[in-house]
Parts: C-alpha cells; structure tokens; sequence
C-alpha cells in the first residue's frame, strides 16, 4: 500500500480548535500500526464549526471528517478512514458540502486545497499563469486588466485598485514600492488570515504582478503581530518562492526584478490606515498622515508607492489569468467580482463565504450563518468590522454591495459580520465603539484622540440615567464632529457603531430613562 | 515557562547592531530585544537612540505608543484575552472578568506573585470560533468558563 495522505489544516482556526493534537495522535495511531502516512498541513476551507476539519486522498479524490479531536483519532483508524471508511464524523466530498458548493471561489480557488507550501503544488493548481501572463502582456495592458477588472480595494475604502497602480505607474521615480496591508485588525474578519496561512502564493504572486506593472522592484507585507502562524508560513513562502525564481533579480526569468520583505507590527490597531502603516514601516510611531500627497505619489520613504489590502493582491492573480472581464462579469452595480464574507460571533455555521456582490445580509445570517449559535433570536449584526454601523433585522434586505451599505448609513469594510443574539445590549456596543476608538487613536487629530474619550463619558452618563435624552444629543453632535473633522477612518468612522446603535436600538438607550422621557434620537 | 534571558547591555548592543542597517530598522530591533528579554528595558532606549541617530524622546515614544512593547518583565506566563467584538457577542465580557477576579490584577498588570501577566487582544481573527485567547503564545478558540479557569490555574501554579 502506498502512503496514505491526509490533510489537517494549519490555520490559525484550527489551531485554537485542536489540529495539533490531531496531528499528534494521527502520527501515533500510524506508527503503532506501522502505517506510513503523509501529513499535509493545507489552508483551511472555511467551515469552522467542522474545524478541525481532516481529509484523506482516496483514489476517487478526498473525504472530509470534522469536526476532529484528539481522542477521536483512534475509532477513525479503525473505521478505516485511510479508504475513506465509514464514522459518525464523516462528511463526505468536501466540494459536495453545501456551505461551499454555494460559493464562487475565485480568490480563494486553492485554499484548504493545496499544500500552502509547495510551489509545485501552486503551478498545479492554476498558480503563476496570471503572472506570466503579465509579464507577457506588458505594464500597460496589466494595468489595463485590473482596471477592467473593476477590482476595488478590499481593505475598506473600496478605492479602484487599477487607477491606484496607474499612478503609481505615471509618477516617475528611482524606486517605487509595493506595500501590502496585512493589518488586518477589524473584529470580524480573517479573510486576510486565512489566504497567508491557505494560500501564501497567491499573494505573493499578486504582489510582483503588482511590482512588474508599476515598476516597483521591493514590496513589504506589513504583517500584524497578532498572527504567528500566518508569520510562520509567509517566512517559508517567501524563502520558497526566492528559491524557485518567482522572486529575485529575474522574476520567472524576465528583465523585472521584485523581492518582498515581511515586516511585523507592534498591536496598533490604526497602522491598518494606509499612512500609519507606512510610518510604521519607517521605523516611527504608527500616526497617521495628512492627505495629499497620495502615497501614490509620495509614499513609503517618501517614494511613489501601491498599498492594497492582503485580498486586493490576492485577487490579481485570478483576474491576470482569467481575464479581467471574467472577473468583472461578477457582482452587481459598481460592486464588481467576489468577496470573501466572513460571517463570524455568534452563529450557527461561522466561516468564509466567497460570493459574487449581492447577497442580502439575510441570505448570509439566516440562510448560509443558520442563525446564531446560541439558538436564540438575531438581534444586531455588525458589518465592517469596529467602524462598521450595527444593523437589525429590519435592514437585512441590504444587498453587500459598497453603494447600497453606504445609503443605509453602513459599510461592507472587509466584508466581516459580527451576529449578536437577543441578549446583546446596544448601549454598551455603542460605549465600547467610543471605547476602542479611545484605546486605539494615534493622537494626532483632536476630534478622534479627544471626541472618543468624551464620546465614553458622555454614554457613562447615560447609562447611569443622568439627562439621557440631552446627553444623547451631545453623542449625536459630537459623532457628527468626529465623523467630519478627523484626519482618517478611525475617528471617521468610530461614530458608525455609535449612531447606528442609537438611532436603530433607540428602545436599550430608551431603558435608561427612567422617567419615560422621549428620545430625539427614537423619533 | 517565560525562558527569556535576564537584562543583558551587551547582550542587546550586538542585537541592536545586527538590524541597524535596516530601513525603518526600530521595530524590528525593538520586536527582537522583547523577544530575548521579554521586555525592553530602560538602558535599550539610549543604545538605540545612539545606533539609529534619533533622540532618545523618539524611541521611548515607540514603546510607549505600541501596545506590544513592554518596558517591564512580564510575569511567567502571559494570558490574551480577545476583547473584540465577535468575542463579545459569544460571551467574552464574563470570561475577562473572571480572569480578573481569579487573578486578581487589571488589563496589562501582573499577579503579585509574578507568575501571570493578563493582556486584552483586539482580535487574534479566530471570529468565527469565539471567543478566544492565547496562552502563552498557544491559541484558544470556543474558550468557556471552564477551560479559562484550568488555563488560569495551570498558569497560577507552575
């Protein structure tokens, strides 16, 4: 019999679920069998809750156990897994499953599915076509095709990557960078996570699409220091894909030369601002930058530089190799291609769900999340991470789509929900949106470093009763200042959780009344 | 359980020295003197400032403003507790104050004991399996009352 190969995910989620011991147990119940095993650490698929999730290659193709633990790995040898055997945590053909066979994975084509480490593997899969494909095409028509693409930034601001590259591309200087934000600090999200930790590849392979198009020869992936494991596999990755030529002098053989060099932050949450990030690789404080000048004009070290999110890069390389048109064909209004939703807290079936723009909140919580995991009513789902305004259910029609969260007083972020049953109180989720902007401010501006602090004291008093319903007032008025007069998104956007928990859960705020006093802000 | 090595000027002179010629060299330097010692101890701030040609103000203010970086030891075993919102709504406002009440100590401080030091996270991207921790450098997801309470004990006790 030949090795049997089996795969258990090193993601960071299945990791805080038991995939090591799974490991271990595995490797002990085949050696005292005296079976040989290949162990391949993938990405994982996304479905949490079936995390972690084992699979085996069996000559049909793979079957999935999950969720697995330790203790279980014993009866799955003698169910006869290694075939494929049967066991009540059998789940079948993981492309079968439901959760994943209603998905459209472009970006996350190979994630949980290859060996994140193997080049080989990569190739295989579909891997390095979308940069040979540049490199053939030329700067312009690279540029081109993202543009077609309809790409927009998939950090938050959801700004056109291709016009980002383009001016990049049209500022003439000795040296350029490629900056990826892989700050990815929003609660709620992991999308970010899970592509470094499932695909390390794919980004770096949209990064140097990134550096041959712009003319930029050195990128940083500025990594947050909350996931080792993702530092762990980017390290090898990047080792790897020096060793094989896709970076170095000649990137795959060509005239471009393009290196990536990983940088760790330090816990600052604001160095997800583009600006910050960059004074942050600098070597300074992680404050944020006035705008202009763009840092495509005058950006890391004062060079003309892109900086995209982790999934903006990530999704380059599909639309290099299929064709910007392909992608663009997803999606809806000006909302074009895919996004990794990530449907997180507290919900029945948590997990990454890559779909074209479009579903409705409700299709996402209720239908693919199947509700909360508590088995108690939704109340509140935050979207867009701690900037991201709460929404109830009365607002679940909303299509995810840039535009359409906008016009409700909303944003799709990162693509995180957050799901909260009945039990959630808005007036403390307001409190801690203040909060966190306080514990978080760089300092720089007086709306966000003082407005929050102000902005959770004034909620303290309204929690405790006192004029609650001019106090609520003076958190309108002050959200209103924070919202128009900060330098960058956290103290412009901190009010979005404040105002949506107000003026959507008017009832909790209500509560703390007392006398029955009527809200202006319940009106 | 810590294993860092005691405060070292010598020690951290030749770290400090192995990154200097970097771009943008002082996380870096400051990520690999924490890493050996576990903090960065006061006499770190000149010899930096002094290697990167900046004021001493400068380094002292990156300390100050990274939530990461430490300008005391911590205690023998560090405990993160998320606090972010995908951990709230699975319940983590309990956990954080049971570990405080267990331990006795705040955010950010050490059991007098000088074994546990509690630091709150902002997200560690395990939302979709909430709430979660990480002890000692090993992640935790689904953490409940039960099990903070033997990572709290185990940590209290070795």
């Amino acid at each position: 019999m030949s090795r049997a190969k089996i795969f258990v995910p090193r993601d960071a989620g299945s990791i805080a679920l038991g995939a090591e011991e799974v490991v271990a147990a595995i490797e002990a119940a085949a050696r005292s069998r005296g079976i040989e095993v290949e162990i391949i650490r993938n990405g994982s698929r996304g479905l949490y809750w079936l995390e972690p999730m084992v699979e085996v290659a069996i000559p049909a193709g793979r079957i999935a156990y999950g969720p697995v633990q330790a203790g279980e790995i014993e009866s799955l040898f003698e169910g006869g897994f290694l075939g494929g055997g049967a066991h009540p945590k059998r789940l079948g053909v993981p492309e079968e499953l439901p959760y994943l066979k209603r998905q459209t994975r472009l970006t996350f084509a190979r994630c949980g599915i290859t060996d994140p480490l193997s080049l080989a593997d990569y190739r295989d899969h579909g891997g390095l076509k979308g940069l040979e494909r540049a490199l053939s095409l030329g700067p312009d028509k690279t540029v081109e095709e993202v543009t077609l693409s309809g790409l927009r930034g998939r950090g938050g601001a959801g700004f056109p990557t291709g016009i980002k590259w383009r001016t990049v591309q049209q500022t003439p200087a000795q040296q350029k960078y490629i900056v990826c934000n892989a700050d990815e600090g929003d609660s709620g999200t992991f999308s970010d996570r899970m592509i470094m930790e499932g695909d390390p590849f794919v980004l770096i392979e949209g990064m140097a699409i990134a550096g041959v198009s712009v003319g930029a020869t050195k990128g940083y992936i500025y990594l947050r220091s909350e996931y080792p494991v993702c530092r762990f596999v980017l390290d090898a990755a990047i080792a790897a894909a020096r060793a094989g030529g896709v970076l170095g002098d000649k990137v795959l053989g060509s005239a471009h030369a393009f290196d990536i060099e990983l940088r760790i932050g330090a816990g600052a949450y604001v160095c997800g601002e583009e600006t910050a990030l960059m004074e942050s690789i600098e070597g300074k404080r992680g404050m944020v930058r006035a705008k202009p000048p763009l840092p495509a004009h005058k950006g890391l070290f004062g060079r003309p530089t892109v900086v995209n999110n982790v999934i903006s890069l990530a999704s380059v390389p599909v639309i290099m190799a299929e064709g910007g048109k392909h992608y663009q064909e997803y999606g809806m209004g000006r909302s074009r291609g895919t996004l990794p939703i990530q449907l997180t807290g507290n919900i029945k079936y948590g997990g990454l769900f890559e779909a074209a723009f479009g579903l409705t909140l409700g299709e996402l919580v209720e239908e693919i999340g199947g509700g909360t995991a508590t088995g108690r009513p939704v109340r509140a789902v935050q979207v867009g991470g701690p900037l991201g305004a709460y929404f109830p259910r009365s607002l679940f029609d909303t299509p995810f789509d840039y535009e359409a969260f906008a016009a409700r007083d909303g944003l799709i972020g990162h693509g995180g929900i957050v799901v909260f049953d009945d039990s959630v109180d808005m007036v403390r989720q307001a409190r801690f949106g203040m909060e966190f902007c306080a514990i978080e401010s760089c300092g720089k501006c007086t709306p966000c470093r003082i407005g929050s602090t102000r902005g959770v004291e004034v909620i303290d008093r309204i929690i405790a009763g006192e004029n609650v319903a001019a106090n609520l007032a003076l958190v309108e008025d002050l959200s209103n200042t924070m919202k128009v007069g900060s330098l960058c998104a956290l103290g412009g956007f901190a009010p979005y959780p404040v105002l949506s928990a107000i003026h959507n859960f008017p009832e909790d705020f209500a509560k703390h009344s007392g006398s029955g006093v009527k809200l202006a802000a319940a009106e | 359980m810590s294993g860092f090595e005691t405060w070292n000027k010598v020690r951290a002179d030749e770290i400090i020295g192995a990154h200097a010629g970097r771009e943008g060299s002082a996380l870096p330097i400051l990520h690999a003197l924490q890493e050996v010692f576990g903090y960065v101890d006061g006499e770190a701030v000149p010899l930096m400032a002094e290697a990167l040609n900046v004021s001493r103000a400068e380094i002292h203010g990156l300390i100050s403003f990274y939530h990461d970086f430490r300008a005391t030891p911590p205690g023998r075993h560090t405990v993160k507790l998320c606090r972010g919102e995908a951990c709230q709504s699975m319940g983590a406002d309990a956990l954080a104050l049971q570990a405080r009440e267990r331990l006795g100590v705040d955010w950010g401080e050490t059991t007098a004991d000088g074994r546990v030091t509690l630091e709150p996270v902002f997200c560690l991207g395990l939302c979709a399996c909430a709430p979660s921790a990480m002890a000692d450098g090993k992640l935790v997801g689904r953490l409940d009352a039960e099990r903070l309470g033997s990572i709290l004990d185990k940590a209290r006790q070795s």
